[in-house]
Formats: C-alpha cells, sequence, structure tokens
C-alpha cells in the first residue's frame, strides 16, 4: 500500500476572537482518505478549527489567524485563495439539517447551478450519484420534486450530505453531524462515513465518544484551545498518553 | 464519586470477596494435606461451588458493566482484567479442589521424609505467599510487586522441575510407598499450576495498570534467541 499524503495540515496555528486567544498553536497533519474525530468539551476549540479549515470564521467580526492551514500543501489564507474555489474543495456538513426550502433535486444540484451549470441532464446525473454515495437515492427516487422539508431529519441530513459531495469535494467537514438524530439514522450516517472515506478525506467534530470510536481513524483531543493528543483512535481509546485526555474519554473531567 | 466509579467498585469489591475465599481455600487444602484430614478435604471439596458462583457473578457483572457503560482506556483494561483475573481465581480454587481429593483418599499422614525431600511444602508456602503478595498488588495498584511475583514463580518451576528425578529414585528405593509418592507427584503438579495461574493474574495487574503487554514474553525471548 502506498502512503498516504497528508490533505490538511496546521503548521503553528493560533486564532483568536478578538482578545480571546481560541486556538494555540495546533500542529497536525490528516491523512487523505481517512477520517479524522475531532473531541473535547465544549468551547475547548475543535469547532473554531474546524472552521478554519474552510474558512468559515472568515466573517466573524475580530476573528483572525496567525500560522498556516494547508491544503494538498498549499496555503487556503494565501491572498490568491478565493473562498469559493476553497469550498469546492472543502464541503460541509452542519449539526442541524439545513435543506434550501425548495425541492429535493433543487436542493442537491444547487452548488453546480451556481457555479453556472445548466444543462439538465448533467444535473440530473449528478443528482443521482450524490444521493446514491449518501444513501438515500432508495429513499428519494421517485419525490425529488417534493420539498426537502418533507423529509425526515435523518433524511434531511444525509441530504445535505449530498448536496455537499455534489460539487466533488475532495474534504468534507462535519460539525456533529448525527447528534441531533435517533439511533437509526445516526447508524446510517456512520455507517456513510465509513463508506465515504474510500473518496474523501473526512474530518468530524463529535461530543459522542463511541461514535469517534467507531467511525474515526484518527482522533484528536483539543482543551482550552490547545490540541492536547493526537494518535490513532485505537490508541486514544485503550490506552491514551495524557491524563487529560484519559479523565475527558472516561468522563472523569473537571 | 460518579457512577461508573461505584459500579466500577461493586465489582471490584465482589472480586475482592471472591480472593479471600480462594486464599482460604489454599490454606485449607494446606492444613488438608498435612495432617491428612480428611473431613477439612471434603469441606474444601464443597466450598469450591462457592468459589464457582462467584465466578459467575462477576462474570455477569462484568458483561452489565460493559453493556451499560461502554467503558474506554484504563476503565476497560480494569474490566477485561478483572474478567481474566476471575476465571484465573477460578482455576486455582479447581486446582485446590483437585489436591483436596487427593488428600481425601488418603489413609494416614504423609510420609514425613518424602514430603521433605520433595520440597512440597515449602513449594506450598511459595505458592501461598506468591498468591498473598500479588492480592496486595492488586489493591495497591503495584505493578513492581506484580513483577516480583512473575518472578517468584521460577521458585515453583524449579522444585517442579527437580521432582520427576527425586520421585523415581524414591519410587525405586521404595517401592511399597509407590501410590503415596505418585499422589505427591499429582499435587506438586498442582502447585506448580497455581503458579501459573497467579502469575496470569499478575501479568493483568500490569495490563491494567501501566497498558503494557507481558504475557509470552519469554516466548518472544526465545524466539530472539532462535534467530
Amino acid at each position: 500500500m502506498s502512503k498516504k499524503h497528508n490533505k490538511l495540515e496546521a503548521k503553528n496555528l493560533n486564532a483568536y476572537y478578538g482578545d480571546f486567544h481560541a486556538l494555540k498553536n495546533i500542529n497536525i497533519a490528516m491523512d487523505e482518505k481517512n477520517v479524522t474525530a475531532f473531541i473535547g468539551p465544549s468551547g475547548c476549540g475543535k469547532s473554531t478549527f474546524l472552521r478554519t479549515l474552510n474558512r468559515m470564521n472568515d466573517y466573524i467580526e475580530g476573528f483572525r489567524v496567525e500560522g498556516d492551514i494547508l491544503l494538498d500543501g498549499r496555503d487556503i489564507y494565501a491572498k490568491d485563495v478565493r473562498v469559493d474555489e476553497l469550498r469546492k474543495e472543502v464541503g460541509m456538513v452542519f449539526q442541524k439539517p439545513n435543506p434550501f426550502p425548495k425541492s429535493i433535486f433543487e436542493n442537491v444540484v444547487y452548488g453546480l447551478k451556481i457555479q453556472g451549470i445548466k444543462k439538465k441532464s448533467i444535473l440530473e446525473e449528478a443528482a443521482e450519484q450524490s444521493l446514491r454515495q449518501a444513501a438515500l437515492w432508495e429513499e428519494v427516487k421517485d419525490k425529488l420534486d417534493k420539498s426537502a422539508l418533507a423529509l425526515s431529519g435523518g433524511q434531511q441530513q444525509r441530504l445535505c450530505i449530498a448536496r455537499a459531495l455534489a460539487i466533488s469535494p475532495s474534504v468534507l467537514l462535519m460539525d456533529e453531524p448525527a447528534s441531533a438524530l435517533d439511533p437509526i439514522s445516526t447508524a446510517k450516517i456512520e455507517e456513510l462515513i465509513y463508506e465515504l472515506k474510500n473518496d474523501y478525506t473526512i474530518v468530524i467534530v463529535t461530543h459522542n465518544m463511541q461514535q469517534a470510536g467507531r467511525v474515526s481513524d484518527y482522533t484528536a483531543f483539543f482543551y482550552m484551545g490547545e490540541l492536547v493528543e493526537y494518535n490513532k483512535t485505537k490508541s486514544m481509546f485503550t490506552s491514551p498518553k495524557n491524563e487529560r485526555t484519559q479523565n475527558y474519554i472516561t468522563g472523569r473531567f473537571g | 464519586m460518579n457512577q461508573l466509579d461505584i459500579e466500577l467498585n461493586r465489582i471490584k469489591t465482589k472480586l475482592m470477596e471472591m480472593w479471600d475465599l480462594v486464599e482460604y481455600q489454599l490454606q485449607a487444602g494446606r492444613e488438608a494435606m498435612l495432617t491428612a484430614n480428611k473431613e477439612l478435604a471434603e469441606q474444601v471439596v464443597k466450598r469450591d461451588r462457592k468459589v464457582n458462583q462467584f465466578d459467575i457473578k462477576i462474570d455477569r457483572m462484568c458483561e452489565n458493566f460493559l453493556a451499560l457503560y461502554t467503558p474506554v482506556a484504563v476503565d476497560l483494561r480494569l474490566v477485561l482484567a478483572i474478567l481474566k483475573i476471575n476465571s484465573n481465581l477460578e482455576r486455582i480454587g479447581d486446582t485446590v479442589e483437585g489436591v483436596a481429593h487427593f488428600v481425601a483418599k488418603l489413609d494416614a499422614p504423609f510420609n514425613l521424609d518424602l514430603l521433605e525431600q520433595t520440597k512440597v511444602v515449602h513449594m506450598y508456602d511459595e505458592a501461598e505467599k506468591m498468591f498473598a503478595n500479588c492480592r496486595v498488588a492488586f489493591i495497591n495498584n503495584d505493578t513492581d510487586l506484580a513483577k516480583q511475583v512473575i518472578k517468584h514463580d521460577k521458585t515453583l518451576n524449579k522444585i517442579y522441575r527437580k521432582s520427576d528425578k527425586i520421585m523415581t529414585q524414591y519410587m525405586t528405593a521404595k517401592p511399597d510407598m509407590i501410590a503415596e509418592a505418585l499422589a505427591i507427584l499429582s499435587i506438586i503438579k498442582k502447585i506448580e499450576r497455581v503458579g501459573d495461574q497467579v502469575t496470569n493474574i499478575a501479568e493483568e495487574i500490569i495490563f491494567y495498570r501501566d497498558a503494557k503487554v507481558v504475557k509470552h514474553k519469554s516466548d518472544k525471548k526465545k524466539k530472539k534467541k532462535e534467530q
């Protein structure tokens, strides 16, 4: 097997919301086609870090970053990088399903239409492929013109994943994608993550320790803006090196 | 204390109760052997059922704990270690029961000279010491003591290895004592097993505390030497 290359890398990354130092000197390298889970208590910086990976924090007043974030070796905060181009590469799925109040079909092809693709056959093909990848096709193929809001929460979340996949990114960021879902929908999302990692580099923020254990190859533990420990998920959940990691994952924090 | 710790403590307490019972069995077995006390030996045999009940109970407690608390890291290692310590304690119980069976068949106490020559009593004492130290190592999370326990097993193995030769000579010299000699040889074998089982428990303590696997270490060393 050939060695996987660093898809995403942060070097000496610091982030601030005004005076608040949210991320402190983060150094981490994530392999391509792997799942990396970010864990840590609320306010530890994991979501901030996830959002810096596709510059979602750019519009927050007072937010600034120092250091580098490299995508395939290229600094995503460089002046010549266009944010819309970056987000084609780095898709995102949020905690609460957020479909547009449009039809299922329109939701999936939204990104493509914005890119100027109008040909119906291309859009239809892309929609089917993305919905299949998101394991939703069989459930919605007969009602593509129906409102996305009529779907169940779990289906809506998979629709959002399909929407993210339609523009063929190489990285998928997921911010607690299953925390608002029931166990069956959660299992479907987790299975999906398992499938998707054959083609995508996935970074997932989760508060569910077992979920991190089930879906990820690597786990990073954040605490008070610091990256405390980053290791293979197996090692993290059997013999963590850092005592703070151990206290957190065994539920003995504070 | 959080609920997870309360549950873990309940399992630990149950394990310690079993540990005490097995220690008592070991002591009673020794006493019965030395005094050819049939009644005591029969009690040991009977009491092994209690040990078995502990085995089942602790298995069930661990199963429930794993299902309900999905422990990780040190908690997971502790439960895995308890499961194995539990089976080893149960086996030590069985082994002592085996010794008691031999004693129950005795008509008179063992020949003193034979006991002396084979060092079986000394061996029994050492096994009891190992067992007691191992218990302390578990209670105090003392992996250094656990390592000493593992080393201690060599003393037992040494006595065991020499026993064959001693017995052969003895039986050749005194053919009328063959039955008794064979009984002692069987007991020696059983005590040697106790040493191994205590060693296994000590290895689990090290796994639980240090997240290190030390069992079958000598196998690895041997392999390296062969290469």
